[in-house]
């Protein structure tokens, strides 16, 4: 006699168990704690802050550990958390030429104002596993500056002064909010842009890429990528003016890209932007590529590359939306399988009733 | 202000969360989005979809109708394929339990709310009661046409010769209208529909419903309704007329002949038995047939 399968609840409650052992791992070990992850692990943390939509480097963490190091996980549990938040104040808007510069890089100029500064980065480093980090207990060295950076003109403003580069005016109207409402298709550059800071960097690596290999080219010079911290200020309404209320790490990137014009027109360079929360070039780049290739309607040209495609492009890129939707396949879909099943012998008994009709 | 905090905290045994999870302007900008749907019945209404703490897919539009509506004296029923007790149901119904202190329960008639996932309960549901569905794709056209602007224009414009081509399409090259699931329907002769990938078996009981029925895609971050006694039609053709699925057998459990049947395989070769979908309407049968049995030996 078939008995139909109750328990549910006690397998949910023992999956939990049995994932939280795994996480852990070989107790006899140390348990790693928030603050090594925070400290340690900045590239996890950085990328996490930025696609889970907050800046919370001990909260990223936390999210981190307690996703036993599945950063897509980790980003879920940041954005679930986030979004029960009330908002206090919106902040005035940063400005990143008076970032306190950590890493400022060009790729257009050989030298310019404020100078190349390399700072702390991968690019250089051969990458050969460096088998002394095995053992522990290393004491790292730095060396440090023999002068005080100073803050950096952009590069972008250089190109602007001479009248080679698009400008981009501020259109004084406030940012759409896509946390707050749906996003519309076609959408303005604030909601894409919002989009894509929250957006996979794998997704958008991929796409930015493409546009480098020809689907929806667009020229591609890196004409500035700073990382460091910027003030934060806000603006209480009691008070009515501003108060600096800390400092966030940011990298940004501008690409400067292929030009624009007509007859008419003076040809002008156009350019990309990305913004990200820590030092997370990678990502800052990808999305610059992708918000260039995204102005394609607005500069007329032929959207044929799927980086250029609005739609497309935004409403796959956020990967907790992506990762649920993939995963929900793993839910049972019995009823909808059985309704398959039922057409699929319908058509089978029709075909055999049609094949012995023919042969007899 | 603390003191507040500290008592909804126990009320709902989870600290840090309003109750019901969302805090009261979501809950505000949701409900706002419900009463329009239900004014346009079958129209798609944008809404500001939050993340919720279970995944995109996994009913987290039907999760947020839910928490706008629940108050301390609904009773909430939550299936998943018809069954209380399938894994993401359970998750579900725990869900509500610690944030929203809900009472729950698995009898259909009792219930004030029943969230659903690709089902509508078997008996005939009442005046007052809620059924909220869990909507993966909530656009009807989105197969036929992937972009949200050219479908939004076909809508405006009541442009729906398309989705006849497809079932037409269907008819020539398999001699059906190939849709078992998510079958289309007009609703209120303006808008074309996705009930959710509810067999089609279920759609009929769509029609004229007594109870409202809510959709909630989060993902896609759509709300959409059925408000009671609302014209509801399966899509179809004058010769190729509508028509839900059948079973040689009755359940296996209840004997009933009227019901969504699952399958269950019972070997390797493949032999297999049915058995009622809708757990509790089985287990109603089941009870009474004993008690039939325990007069009779009386």
């Amino acid at each position: 006699m078939y008995v139909a399968v109750k328990g549910g609840e006690k397998a949910i409650r023992c999956a939990h168990q049995l994932q939280a052992k795994k996480r852990r791992g070989d107790i006899s070990l140390d348990e790693l704690s928030v603050a090594q992850i925070e400290q340690q692990l900045t590239g996890s943390v950085d990328r996490v802050m930025t696609e889970g939509g907050i800046y919370d480097s001990e909260l990223a963490a936390l999210a981190i550990k307690q996703a036993g190091g599945d950063l897509v996980e980790a980003i879920f549990l940041l954005r679930a958390y986030r979004t029960t938040l009330s908002r206090l104040a919106v902040s005035e808007p940063i400005n990143t030429s008076e970032m306190r510069i950590e890493r400022r890089i060009s790729a257009t100029y050989k030298d310019l104002p404020g100078g190349q500064v390399l700072g702390p980065t991968y690019d250089y480093t051969h990458r050969l596993l460096d088998f002394a980090l095995l053992a522990e207990g290393e004491a790292v060295q730095a060396p440090s500056a023999d002068e005080a950076m100073e803050t950096c003109p952009q590069v972008m403003g250089i190109l602007e002064h001479l009248d080679f580069m698009q400008q981009e005016l501020d259109n004084e109207q406030a940012p759409e909010d896509i946390t707050m409402n749906p996003v519309n298709y076609p959408c303005d550059r604030s909601a894409r842009l919002q989009n894509l800071v929250r957006g996979d960097e794998g997704f958008l690596l991929a796409l930015g890429y493409s546009t480098q290999r020809g689907y929806g080219r667009n020229h591609p010079f890196v004409g500035e990528i700073r990382t460091g911290h910027c003030a934060l200020s806000i603006v209480p309404e009691e008070l009515g003016f501003e108060i600096d209320i800390g400092e966030v790490e940011l990298t940004e990137c501008q690409m400067v890209n292929g030009f624009v014009g007509s007859k008419t027109e003076k040809a002008k360079l156009t350019r990309g932007y990305g913004l990200t929360f820590g030092s997370t070039e990678r990502k800052a780049m990808s999305m610059a590529l992708v918000d260039r290739s995204l102005q394609a309607h607005e500069y007329d040209e032929a959207v044929d590359g799927p980086a250029q495609d609005e739609e497309f492009v935004l409403s796959h890129s956020d990967n907790v939306e992506a990762a649920g939707f993939v995963s929900h396949l793993k839910l049972p879909h019995y009823v909808d399988f059985q309704s398959e099943l039922e057409l699929l012998r319908k058509m089978h008994k029709e075909h055999e009733q049609q094949t012995q009709g023919k042969s007899s | 202000m603390k003191l507040k905090q500290e008592q909804v905290a126990q009320a709902q045994k989870v600290s840090g969360y309003n109750y019901g999870y969302l805090d009261e302007q979501t809950k505000r900008m949701i409900r706002r989005a419900l009463l329009k749907a239900v004014a346009i019945p079958g129209y798609q209404v944008p809404f500001g979809g939050r993340e919720m703490p279970m995944p995109y897919g996994w009913g987290t539009g039907g999760v947020q109708v839910t928490a706008a509506i629940i108050g301390l004296t609904d009773t909430l029923k939550v299936i998943d394929q018809g069954a209380d007790d399938t894994t993401n149901a359970v998750s579900i119904r725990e869900f509500f339990k610690s944030v929203a202190d809900a009472s729950t329960t698995e009898k259909t008639l009792d219930a004030s709310i029943i969230q659903t996932r690709h089902r509508i309960p078997e008996v005939t549901l009442k005046k007052g009661q809620i059924l909220v569905y869990q909507v993966p794709i909530p656009e009807p056209l989105r197969f036929i046409e992937p972009r949200e602007t050219e479908t939004r224009k076909m809508h405006a414009l009541r442009e729906y010769g398309i989705m006849h081509v497809k079932l037409y399409e269907d008819v020539a090259r398999f001699g059906h209208i190939a849709i078992s699931y998510g079958y289309p329907v007009f609703v209120n002769g303006r808008y074309i529909m996705d009930p959710s990938p509810i067999p089609k078996f279920d759609n009929p009981k769509m029609d004229n419903m007594a109870a409202l029925q809510l959709f909630g895609a989060g993902r896609e971050k759509r709300i959409y309704a059925i408000p009671p006694f609302t014209n509801v039609k399966s899509l179809d053709f004058d010769d190729y007329p509508f028509e839900v699925q059948e079973w040689d057998q009755a359940c296996a459990i209840c004997g009933a002949e009227d019901t969504f049947l699952d399958e269950v395989v019972m070997d390797d070769n493949g032999n297999h038995m049915f058995v009622c979908s809708d757990t509790d309407y089985c287990g109603e049968r089941q009870q009474k047939q004993e008690l039939v049995v325990q007069e009779n030996e009386q």
